[in-house]
Parts: C-alpha cells; structure tokens; sequence
C-alpha cells in the first residue's frame, strides 16, 4: 500500500533523524538532506518571517539615518551592541543573509530532484488497481446485468472527464491533475528567478537624490548628486549622459475642509535631453508620472522654497545674492535655512532662520499657517564672525558653523531678529552690511535610479503566481473501475484516492457510478 | 446627486448596515444557542455513530480517505432527529444569513457612495480603510457560503464584521475630502483591492481554524470517552473545517502574492522610484506571506498537519492585521495615511 499512500511530492519529506556513523561522504549527504527537508523549508521560512521584524521596529540606516542617529543618542548602551548585531541594517546583516541564502539552497536542493522525479512521473501510466478497491474513498459498489462494455462506457466517461485511462485485466486505471506538480515547481523555480533580478539590481543599479531649485538644471554625473548609493559593482561610466531643467513647478493645496492645507497636485514642468547634442523634450513631472531616459527614472520627491536675498557687505559690496533652499519642518513649510556670506569684509556675515509661505504672529512666535505662498517672510536672526580662512573642509549648505561667530545684538540688550517680507531690506549694526529680501523661488528634490533586473522580477513573480494557481487549484486524482463476474451477475466496484492537500474527492466516484447504472439501464 | 448628498446617505447606512450585521449576529448566536439546548436523546443515541465517522477520517486523513464521510456529516450539519430545537436552530441560521445579506448591501452602498462622496476610491484614510476592508469580509464570506457550506461560520463573521464598522463610525471617522498626490494611481486601487479582498478571505480563513481548533479538541475528548456539546455537534467535523480552511486560504495566498509582491512593487516603482523599501508595511506584507507559505508547507508536512497548520493560519491573520492595522497606528512610514 506504500505507492498509494504516496502523494504527488514524495522527496525527503522526512528525513533520518539519526546522523549516520558513516565517514565525511555520509555525513555530508547527511546534512544535504537535512538541508533541503520540508521540516527544514518550514524552520527557515519561520525564520525568515521572524528575522525581518526587527527591521520594522528599529530605525533603519538605509532608510533612516536622522532616526538611527537618534537612537544611539536616546540608548548609549543599547545602541552599539544593536549595531553589532547589524539590527541598524537588518536587510543587509550577514545573518539575514545567511537565512534567505540557505532557503533557496535549501529551495534548489529540493526542487531540482523533484523535477527529475516529475519528468519520470509525466511518462508513467495511471497505476492498476489495489487488491482492495473497498478500503479507498468513495467506494461504491453495484451490480448489473451482464454486459462486458461497463469498462468502455467508464473509460468514456473517464476520459470525458479528463482523466488519463489505462486498460488492465478487468480493470480500469485513471488519474488527472498532472500539472498539479508541474505548477508547483514552475512556483519555485520562478521565485528562484525572482530573487536573481532582485539581486541583479542590487548590484547594478543605483539611487541618488538632489535638490533643484526652479531655474536651474541638472547634470547626471556622480559630483551634482546631494546623495549617492551605488550598487555593489556600479561605475560611474553606467550613468546616462542626460542633462535637465527645472522650468517651473506648480503645487495646489486643499484650501478648505477639514482637511485643508492637505497637498493635491504637484507639478514640475522641466525639460530635458538624452545626451549633451540631442535636442530639449519637455515633460510634466508629478508624484505617479516619473520621466524615463534611458533607462533611468526620475521622480518627484518632494518640493520646497528658497529665498533669494542679496547680502551686501560693510564695504557695500555684494557679498552673497542668490536662492538658498530651506528645509521644510512642518506640513506648512515653515522652512528652516541659512545663508552664508564668508567673503563679506570687514567681518563675514552669516544669517540663520525661516521662511513662512503664510506669516502669522502667534505666542510662539512667527509661524506658517498654510503651505502655500499667500503672505511669505523671512525670519532670520545674524552672526558675525573674523573673515574665514579657507580651510577646505565641506561645510553643510543647510546648517551655520557657529562656534566662530558671534550674534548680532539689537541695540537694547537683546539678541538681533528681523522679519522681511519680500523687496524689504535691513542694515545691519555696526556699519556691517545689510541683507535684502529680494523674492524667493521654489525647489524640487528629484531621485535619480536605475534598477536593472526589474522586469525579470517582475515576470519571475508573475509566473510563481501562475505555477501557484495550478499548484492549489489543480486537484490531483485517481479513480479505479473493476469489473468481477460472480454468479452469472456483473459486480462493478469504484473507488477513488486523492493525491492533493484538498482532502475529499466530494461526490466525484458517486457521479461516476452514476453515470455507469444509467449506461445499463439503457443499453 | 451631489457630493454632499452621497457624504450624507453614506454616513447614514454604514451604521444602519453595523445594526442589521449585529441583528444577524443575534441570530446566529441564537442557533448556537438553540443547539445547546437540543440534548434530545435523539441527539445523544446519534452521538456515537457520527464520532465514529468523525475518527476514522481523521485516522485516515494520512492516507486521504474518509473524507467522502465527512462530507456528509458536513451537509447533514444538523443531526436528523434531533428535533425542534435542531429545526429551531436552522431556522436562525437563515435568518442571520438573510440579514446578513441585507447589511451587506447596505454595506456595499456605503461604501460606494463614500467613494462618489470622496470623488475616488474609498480607502483614502483608516476610516474609510475599516469600512472597505470589513465588506471585504463580507464578500468573501458571501462568495464562499453555498459553495463551501459555512453557515455555521456566520457568528464570526457577523461579529467581526461588526466590530470592525462600529469601532469606525465611533473612532476612526474622518469626513470625506479627496486624495493626497501619492494615492493617485490606477495601481493602488489593483494593489489595494487585492490586499483587502485576500484579507478577506485571510479572515475568514482564521475564523474557520480557530473553529477547527476547538472542533477537534472536543472530537479528541470524545475519543477519550467524553461528550461533545450539541452545539459543537452542529459544526462540520474537524477534517472537513480543515480542508474548507485550506480552500479559502489557497485562494487568499495568490492574490496576496500579487496584491504585494505585483501591484504593490509597480506602483512603488512608480511613486517613490523604488519597488521594495523594506518599509514597515512592505515588510509585515511580506511577513504575513511567508507565514501562509509555512502553512501550506506544513500542511504538505508530516507531523505538521491539522493542529500546527490550524494554528500558522492563525498566527497568519494576526500578522496581517498588524501589517494592515497596527503599522499604521505604532510604526510610521511612507504608507501611513491621512487623518488616521
Ligand atoms: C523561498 C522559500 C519557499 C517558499 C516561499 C515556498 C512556498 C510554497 C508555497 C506557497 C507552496 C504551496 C503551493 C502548493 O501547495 O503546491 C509550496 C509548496 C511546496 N513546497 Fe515550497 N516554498 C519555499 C521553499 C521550499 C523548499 C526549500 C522546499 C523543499 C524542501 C519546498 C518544498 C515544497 C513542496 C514539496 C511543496 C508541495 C506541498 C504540497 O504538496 O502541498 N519549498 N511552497
């Protein structure tokens, strides 16, 4: 009874428990197949689960750097030993590797004997019947009157119902749901495709951001990027040699309801060529509608202002004029920023503050109440500091080096703070300058990327998900018809055994009965 | 009519339809109820007789036989003589189907109107996210009763179903408004629909395992010599709970697959310029996957079936409503949604 206990999928499904005493080759075949088990698949699926949560829970660095920063700070002593574990980039860790690795080791150890086994299986005839037909599902046994052709009618109406009928003596083999397993490894080695052009990309592709502000344009070499992450065998020669431009960008806002102030459409209408000769194309680029050149996408981020103001140092001389984007701190764009001006003489000047889309004056102080431009201002307090020697090291575009400067006063004890809105204008104390707010000009953040290997894990899943379909959704069957002539009477017998997880062959072998007593009763 | 109008007969069926659901909730705790009471001899003399079947087919589930058996005591449901209190129970369990398939409705055209209300698809903000996801329940449950004859799973379904629209009309509501920019986009309305109707159907499937898990605790006792409660009596045995639990969660699995790792992945691409980011949701997304992919190993697994695999499934659905729920509320990322 061995072969019909079997179902479909028959390969190390339980392995020895026992390690052999047997020297390195049994042993390693040992571990093989301990490896490649289904108790083992199940271990290591439950591990993979388990080992991506923590990913979710703590601050990611790839994600996230402000946060994990955070973090060390809030937990000096959890943080490093977190760190040591690789729990700041799970996804990367040598142990999460070393999970999905062994899965699809284990996954190639399993499925590529099982196709051997599949392929012998597709050639194989449905098996005769067991002695006891009786002991199997949905037996049923009737009588009818002599005729010989019970045997033709159930192989037609076997084969109507698809199965494929195989003649013994007196009997009839019938099984359907081949494809049942085909599907099932079709699932497996898609997911094995599916996990190489994930990989794929990982290698080879790359993700930069910058931020653009409206007027100027963008060269994609790795020197204008803000922030670069190539993939592990990336060079600098993979980037397309496009250049583009931000002409305009238009966002709308929700103005009433509840909720107002909520974004509703961005827009950023650039242009942009291939290579350096070929001719401008212009594009809309939004949220959901990323441009495509060559292979590389560009998406929409996120978006900002940038006031331009002109700083005019103690000799009257421009020593700064231009935008300089501010961060957005809130949904209502109060924009946080700085504006430098290290070549101002006699002292260089530096100013710090933020820029409100829509002023108002609260107890707290100067805030914005919207995020689109309807009353914008300028709120920035001065430093002053000895003129910088140039010492080389970058310096954050977005923050002030203050430990050499000193702030302005404003004459009656307090700290200097002013507030422009634009075409305004303030001197500074002491003859040092001035500063004039002469408008302002929004930003976009634009991420650069290229994935390759995209398509190929796209179609592996579409087709794990078909082979899926035909793995749950395939029923695999047999069905059995014996014929016995016992005292001048014809005995029929049915019986049928099922070879899925589904449990039950229903009213399958009942119909099939059916069907073979109507056939007598009108020869 | 209006978008007012739409907002107005939406906010006005979404709790008429949580009444009715509790009304049909009410009847089905009724036919359990009525099945408790129905210790008629009839009943206990019959005992013995479907036990019998019940432990030959789990005996022989190995072998995959018996289930023809089950199927019986599946259908027959209510034992014949029972009397009364069996028809009295029947009767109830009609009557919640019927009431629930008038909430339904009303369900469905709240829903539909929220949508017209909002303008777009209504699963902008976790209001409108419950409403959506619970008539997900519903069609699922709906789609599979006749076919899988699981009237006896409408308590469950009832109570969840309403649980879920209560807690959102109280808690959770939020006036409709339209979409912010990174929800436009035919892919989240694939992406989203085939999440909400495979956990549907994840529900739905965990409703009938943690059935089957007290099911075949009382067949267990019964073999040891004990009595099972009329009402449980009612359920289909254990083995048939088992292989309805499969179906329903082998249809769920490939629509998760491709509500996440298809859908999901595309409009990623397109928003954000990357199809995976291992943010919080993507990852108990793919958590919630790899935990169905355990069960249907397991129940391919010796040793694995039945209990173990009854309780994967669970612990499935757990980890789906933490991707689908708690992410949203404990853990923030690109996915959280407006006006939670
Ligand atoms: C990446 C890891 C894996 C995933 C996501 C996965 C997923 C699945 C899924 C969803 C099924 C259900 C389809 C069905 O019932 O036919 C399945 C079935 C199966 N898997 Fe895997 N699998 C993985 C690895 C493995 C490995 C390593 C083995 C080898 C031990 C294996 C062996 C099987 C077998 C034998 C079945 C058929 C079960 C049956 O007859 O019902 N799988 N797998």
């Amino acid at each position: 009874m061995t072969e019909i206990k079997d179902r479909v999928v028959a390969p190390s499904e339980e392995p020895p428990s026992e390690p052999p005493a047997l020297g390195l080759i049994g042993w390693l075949r040992w571990t093989w197949r301990q490896l490649t088990s289904m108790k083992t698949a199940l271990v290591l699926l439950f591990l993979l689960a388990l080992g991506a949560v923590p990913g979710s829970l703590i601050p990611q660095t790839a994600i996230d750097p402000v946060k994990v920063a955070d973090f060390f700070e809030a937990h000096p002593k959890l943080g490093p030993f977190y760190d040591k574990l690789g729990l700041f980039a799970v996804y990367k860790s040598a142990w999460f590797s070393a999970i999905y690795l062994l899965l699809f080791i284990s996954l190639i150890g399993c499925v590529v004997p099982r196709l051997q086994v599949y392929l012998k299986a597709l050639r194989a005839r449905p098996p005769k019947p067991p002695r006891n037909l009786n002991r199997l599902q949905g037996y049923q046994s009737f009588e009818v009157e002599g005729g010989t052709d019970v045997l033709a009618a159930a192989a037609t109406e076997l084969r109507r119902r698809r199965f494929r009928v195989e003649s013994y003596d007196g009997a009839l083999g019938a099984e359907r749901g081949y494809l049942r397993e085909a599907g099932n490894l079709l699932f497996h080695f898609s997911l094995i495709l599916a996990l190489i052009g994930v990989a794929w990309g990982a290698l080879f592709g790359y993700r930069g951001t910058v931020l653009v502000v409206v007027g100027n344009g963008f060269s994609n070499t790795v020197a204008q990027y803000d922030d670069f992450t190539p993939g592990r065998v990336f060079t600098p020669d993979d980037l397309p040699p496009f250049t583009l431009h931000v002409k305009d960008f238009e966002a709308k806002f929700q103005t009433d309801g509840p909720q107002r102030g909520a974004a509703r459409e961005f827009n950023a209408n650039i242009t942009y060529s291939e290579t350096p000769d070929s001719p401008d194309k212009a594009y809309d680029l939004r949220v959901n509608h990323p441009l495509k050149v060559d292979g590389t996408s560009v998406h929409l981020l996120g978006h900002g202002y940038a006031p331009r103001v002109t700083v005019k140092d103690g000799k009257g001389q421009v020593a700064f004029s231009g935008p300089s984007p501010f961060l957005p701190q809130d949904s209502n764009f109060s924009s946080f920023g700085v504006v430098k001006a290290p070549d101002a003489r006699p002292v260089q000047l530096g100013f710090e503050g933020f820029f409100l889309p829509t002023a108002v004056i609260d107890q707290r102080g100067p805030t914005s109440v919207f995020p689109d431009d309807l009353n914008p201002a300028l709120v920035m307090t001065a430093y002053y500091g000895r003129p910088a020697t140039e010492d080389g090291k970058p310096e954050s575009v977005y923050q002030l080096d203050k430990s050499k400067l000193t702030q302005f006063g404003d004459g009656k004890g307090d700290k200097l703070r002013f507030q422009l809105a634009p075409g305004q204008s303030i001197t500074l104390p002491n003859g040092a300058g001035s500063l004039t707010f002469d408008g302002y000009s929004r930003w976009v953040k634009l991420q650069i990327s290229h994935t390759p290997g995209l398509d190929l894990a796209l179609g592996g899943i579409l087709l794990a998900i078909l082979g899926l379909m035909g793995s749950l959704f395939i029923h695999p069957r047999r069905t059995w018809v014996r014929v016995r002539t016992k005292d001048g009477r014809t005995v029929v017998e049915v019986a049928g055994l099922d070879r899925g997880p589904e449990r039950g062959l229903g009213d399958e072998i009942q119909a099939i009965a059916e069907v073979l007593k109507k056939k007598q009763e009108q020869p | 009519m209006s978008q007012e109008t739409f907002a107005h007969v939406s906010n006005l069926v979404i709790p008429t339809a949580t009444v009715i659901y509790v009304l049909a909730m009410a009847a089905h705790a009724m036919e359990w109820a009525t099945g408790r009471a129905a210790k008629t001899p009839a009943v206990q003399a019959e005992q013995p007789a479907e036990v019998l079947v019940g432990a030959a087919a789990s005996t022989a589930g190995a072998a995959g036989a018996g289930a023809s058996g089950s199927r019986g005591a599946a259908a027959d449901g209510v034992p014949a003589g029972a009397g009364d209190a069996a028809e009295k129970a029947a009767a109830a369990s009609r009557v919640g189907l019927l009431l629930t398939w008038l909430a339904f409705l009303l369900h469905l055209a709240g829903v539909l109107t929220r949508g017209l209300a909002a303008g777009r698809v209504p699963w902008g903000n976790m209001y409108e996210f419950s409403i959506t996801s619970s008539l997900a329940v519903a069609v699922v449950y709906l789609a599979f009763v006749h076919r899988y004859k699981l009237q006896w799973l409408g308590l469950g379904v009832t109570l969840v179903i309403a649980a879920v629209l209560g807690l959102a009309t109280l808690l959770l509501y939020t006036p409709a408004g339209p979409l912010v920019p990174a929800l436009h986009s035919y892919w989240l309305v694939i992406h989203v629909s085939a999440a909400a109707i495979s956990g549907g159907a994840f529900t739905v499937g965990a409703l009938i395992s943690i059935l089957y898990l007290v099911k075949s605790r009382a067949e267990r006792r019964v073999l040891a010599g004990g009595i099972m409660s009329p009402s449980l009596k009612r359920l289909p045995s254990a083995e048939a709970m088992d292989g309805t639990a499969y179906k329903v969660l082998a249809f769920a699995f490939p629509l998760w697959t491709f509500g996440v790792l298809v859908a999901g992945p595309i409009w990623a691409e397109y928003a954000w310029g990357r199809y995976w980011g291992w943010d919080p949701k993507e990852v108990w997304a793919l958590v919630t996957w790899v935990v169905y992919a355990a069960y249907l190993h397991a129940r391919a697994t010796a040793g694995w079936r039945g209990r173990p695999a009854a309780t994967i499934a669970i612990v499935g659905w757990l980890v789906f409503l933490f991707d689908f729920v708690g992410v949203n509320l404990l853990v923030s990322g690109l996915h959280s949604y407006a006006g939670v």
